[in-house]
């Protein structure tokens, strides 16, 4: 079988909503099938291609975006799910063409090859920097009541290790994120 | 963009870095296009067998789907040289997972669940799918990977090692490994007026582009296929693959534009991965460890749908003197899929072989580990009887043992022992083959004063987009940012795959020649200046290439690295890996070192993290995905440095030997020998993890 003809011999699928997203400042008004993830809907409907899809499964970290200030993967969240949310991805980093601190790091430090991860990366990184700044302590935190003893390699490692990078560019990824929060004052 | 003069040499930050950073770098499925379709590939269910019954209706039947491709329903496609490559086209299942059927929907939503929907009846037959050293099918094949011979002799192997004071033999075992790309396989295929144009996440186009001109019976100038940006490869983007096949058969089918990218799970498989390896190795030397006889005999798998032979026993025929000398392969072919490059085919699992038994053989002669192999340095190729192009292996092992601050140490394993940890270092060559492939390029000038240089490389994160405008610019003697260069895309003057770490060294000399040819040009003919509808000068550096000295040339390296073993549950640390590599000339040094401690990250991942598990029921691995299929996370790499030492060897004129793949060659050994001089225990066969060690440490 095969159909060529346009959209509009499809049968009103019963399974659609509306969802309203801000991304990077702008607000959309979208009519998604319930299925469309987060991912997708930014890929496939907003033409948002900086996000990236590794895997799907929240396994690798290339799709992570800031959902209401926090990271997530964006692989994960149904889009219907997100309604009105405020989301910010890679593309919403830079202002007025002026690069993001840990973008020009990422730059200056080889913090990439391939490139594919670099998006997540640079997303995951500003989510956690803010984690970190809210006192937040991970595995490595030597006293979890203290809190983190702040912005070392072992917890950079640590909290980054939901992006997957396998040119391995970590060191570099490690470094790079350290200089770009020493700009900003993050110790 | 500029460089000042001698951009080679200096680091220079990608050229793409800004459109990498900001998220609008394009990869494979994220052109644009008017009216897309979206692909879905079905996988087979069963190892073996004939599909019996196709039915397609209730995918058919789910709303947005627009057609479904069998191979009762798919395009015919015309014979090429990898059968790998006639999808859909007969109802044969050879592996599980095999694409059987490709499902085009409207959305992304509605192909996943068409795909769902697909129902195929098969006819099993009893499969085989575990490598064996028994295997009944094992056979010698007529070369291994690319064209080496599979077998050599020199000397009298089996009187030596019968001579010899010291005796080792022993078996190592390595398991598949999965490239695993962060980008998976995709393509975007559209058909207009006859002509097919597709977007690739490739190694290399041009081969794309032949091959669908055969399957497609089109000429090739009506193909175009670009890979601007390719989300890595590591080897299995090298060969063309499934993915632009099936978008085509598919845009074509329906009429429109598809996009087709695989999903994680469906990678392990039809796109390649490395074959497990069973490597028996034999080391016959006096008791100041220097070696009489060398063996080693590989046996690894290829599918029954066309053969790959791992070239795993052929870095030992270059890398150490000894008199008496042998190395074979043997294959066996299994219903499992056909297995490919992943970076330093070969080299890879055989250094870890090699390695092991090297450092076993140190222990055993009680030499130092690093002088072991300084004894057994050659000047001359052992096999070939002549002298290296350039071997720097000894200035990289004494140049490491420096650095890494080797000299004092205690060679008793399992004896230090820092809190919860045991603590140890181990060391390990690495070699891999200098080439310099023939290409096509062009350099234009502008009479604006610009230059454009086009050449059809494919950077897939290796930094050759901007090593080669580094030649191109030394090579015009002008400011950088008067120079713009085109890569990945199939249009532009061919080259070859990025591939064999040959892509500077062969990439860069057609691009220096072009430079240079049109500088001349303009300086003769012009005084300096482009003409008023601009010069353009296209080179083939195909006979040049051919013209090289033909002396045996390679690349050498040094891994040494520090492991922690926690003495009472086995968990495996490595706070320390340190490189120092031979390559020749280093045209970018940040992005090359990016590379080296890449390859090493990835050796790693191969020693402590990577294994494919194979349940022999079904014929499959069960660790199908990035949660199950581990590889080297952030946290896992400490601190890594790589360094390169002075390598003069103009065998290719711009010196360059290529540094993609060495890093992986002797990094897993390197860990191992680490494990074994922390613990004493002498871990075989790869992945080395806590289960391995736990009953066996020594008492805390």
């Amino acid at each position: 079988m095969v159909r060529t003809s346009p959209r509009a011999d499809l049968p009103e699928p019963p399974y659609r909503s509306p969802v309203r997203l801000s991304v990077n400042g702008r607000p959309h008004e979208l009519d998604l099938d319930n299925r469309t993830t987060l991912l997708d809907a930014l890929r496939e409907h907003l033409g948002l291609i900086g996000a990236k899809k590794g895997c799907d499964h929240g396994q690798c970290g290339s799709c992570t975006v800031l959902l209401d200030g926090r990271r997530v993967k964006s692989c994960l969240a149904f889009a219907v799910a997100a309604d009105g949310a405020d989301l910010v991805s890679v593309e919403g980093l830079a202002e007025d063409g002026h690069l993001h601190p840990l973008q020009s790091c990422f730059v200056q430090h080889d913090a990439f090859q391939c490139g594919y991860c670099t998006s997540g990366q640079l997303c995951s990184a500003l989510g956690m920097l803010d984690e970190l700044r809210q006192g937040w302590p991970s595995v490595v935190t030597p006293d979890l009541a203290a809190g983190p003893d702040g912005l070392t390699e072992p917890e950079i490692r640590e909290r980054m290790s939901g992006n997957i990078c396998r040119c391995a560019a970590y060191p570099h990824i490690v470094s790079a994120i350290r200089e770009a929060a020493a700009a900003e004052g993050v110790r | 963009m500029s460089a000042p003069a001698a951009a080679v040499g200096r680091a220079h930050p990608r050229l793409e870095g800004r459109a990498k950073v900001t998220g609008t770098a394009r990869y494979a499925v994220e052109h644009p296009a008017d009216g897309l379709a979206y692909g879905w590939a079905v996988q087979a269910t069963v190892a073996k067998g004939r599909i019996v019954r196709v039915d397609t209706t209730a995918a058919e039947r789910e709303p947005g789907v627009l057609a479904v491709l069998t191979h009762e329903t798919a395009p015919r496609l015309n014979p090429v040289e990898s059968p790998e490559l006639l999808l859909l086209q007969q109802p044969r299942v050879r592996y599980r997972g095999e694409i059987v059927a490709l499902v085009v929907a409207e959305s992304l939503e509605a192909a996943r669940e068409g795909a769902r929907l697909v129902r195929l009846d098969y006819d099993t037959e009893p499969h085989s799918s575990v490598l064996t050293e028994r295997h009944p099918s094992l056979y010698k094949p007529d070369h291994v990977n690319p064209a080496f011979p599979t077998d050599t002799c020199v000397g009298d192997f089996d009187a030596g090692y019968e001579a010899a004071e010291v005796r080792l033999d022993q078996t190592y075992r390595t398991p598949a490994y999965h490239n695993n790309p962060m980008e998976p396989h995709a393509a975007t295929a559209y058909w207009a007026d006859g002509r097919l144009l597709v977007h690739d996440s490739s190694q290399g186009t041009n081969d794309v582009r032949s091959t669908l001109g055969r399957l497609f019976e089109l000429p090739a100038e009506t193909i175009r296929v670009t890979a601007e940006h390719v989300g890595g490869g590591f080897g299995s983007k090298g060969t063309p693959r499934c993915t632009p096949v099936l978008a085509a058969m598919a845009a074509r089918q329906v009429g429109r534009p598809v996009r087709l990218a695989l999903t994680r799970q469906q990678l392990f498989g039809p796109v390649g991965y490395r074959t497990p390896v069973i490597q028996r190795i034999r080391l016959g030397a006096d008791a100041d460890g220097r070696l009489a006889a060398i063996c080693h005999d590989a046996i690894s798998q290829s599918s029954t749908i066309e053969e790959f032979a791992e070239q795993t026993a052929v870095l030992t025929r270059t890398l150490y003197a000894a008199p008496h000398r042998r190395t074979t392969h043997r294959l066996a072919r299994l219903d499992v899929p056909t297995p490919s490059w992943m970076r330093a085919p070969g080299e890879c699992p055989g250094s870890f072989a090699l390695e092991s038994a090297m450092d076993e053989l140190a222990v055993a002669c009680g030499v130092d580990p690093v002088e072991l192999r300084l004894r057994n340095d050659t000047e001359i190729d052992p096999e070939e009887g002549v002298p290296f192009s350039s071997r720097n292996l000894a200035a990289c092992l004494r140049d490491g043992a420096r650095r890494f601050g080797w000299a004092d140490r205690d060679p008793a394993p399992g004896v230090r022992r820092d809190g919860r940890w045991l603590v140890g270092t181990g060391v390990a060559s690495a070699i891999y083959p200098a080439r310099t492939p023939g290409a096509s390029a062009e350099a234009a000038a502008g009479p604006d004063g610009t230059y454009q240089v086009r050449i059809n490389a494919t950077d897939i994160g290796t930094g050759a987009r901007t090593a080669l405008w580094q030649i191109a610019v030394d090579a015009l003697g002008v400011p950088g940012d008067r120079v713009a260069i085109s890569i990945g895309d199939s249009d532009l003057p061919p080259a070859y795959v990025a591939g064999g770490s040959a892509g500077t060294a062969g990439w860069g000399l057609s691009v220096d020649r072009a430079c240079r040819s049109l500088r001349r040009q303009l300086d003769e003919r012009y005084a300096g200046t482009a003409p008023p509808d601009g010069l353009s000068v296209r080179v083939d550096t195909t006979d040049e290439a051919a013209g090289l000295p033909r002396a045996p040339r390679y690349a050498f390296g040094a891994h040494f690295v520090e492991a922690r073993v926690d003495v009472d549950s086995g968990e495996i640390r490595v706070p320390r890996m340190l490189g120092v590599f031979a390559t020749g000339r280093v045209v970018n040094p940040s992005t090359a070192r990016s590379q080296l401690i890449g390859g090493m990250t990835m050796g790693l991942s191969m020693a402590l993290h990577e294994e494919g598990l194979l349940d022999q029921r079904f014929g499959d691995w069960v660790n199908r995905d990035l949660a199950t299929y581990h590889v080297t996370a952030c946290a896992d790499v400490q601190r890594i440095e790589a360094y390169w030492v002075p390598d003069e060897d103009r065998g290719n004129p711009l010196g360059v030997k290529g540094l993609g793949e060495i890093g992986i060659v002797g990094s897993a050994a390197a860990v191992a020998n680490a494990v074994h001089h922390a613990t004493g225990l002498r871990l075989r066969t790869l992945p080395i993890q806590l289960d391995k060690l736990v009953d066996r440490l020594p008492v805390g």
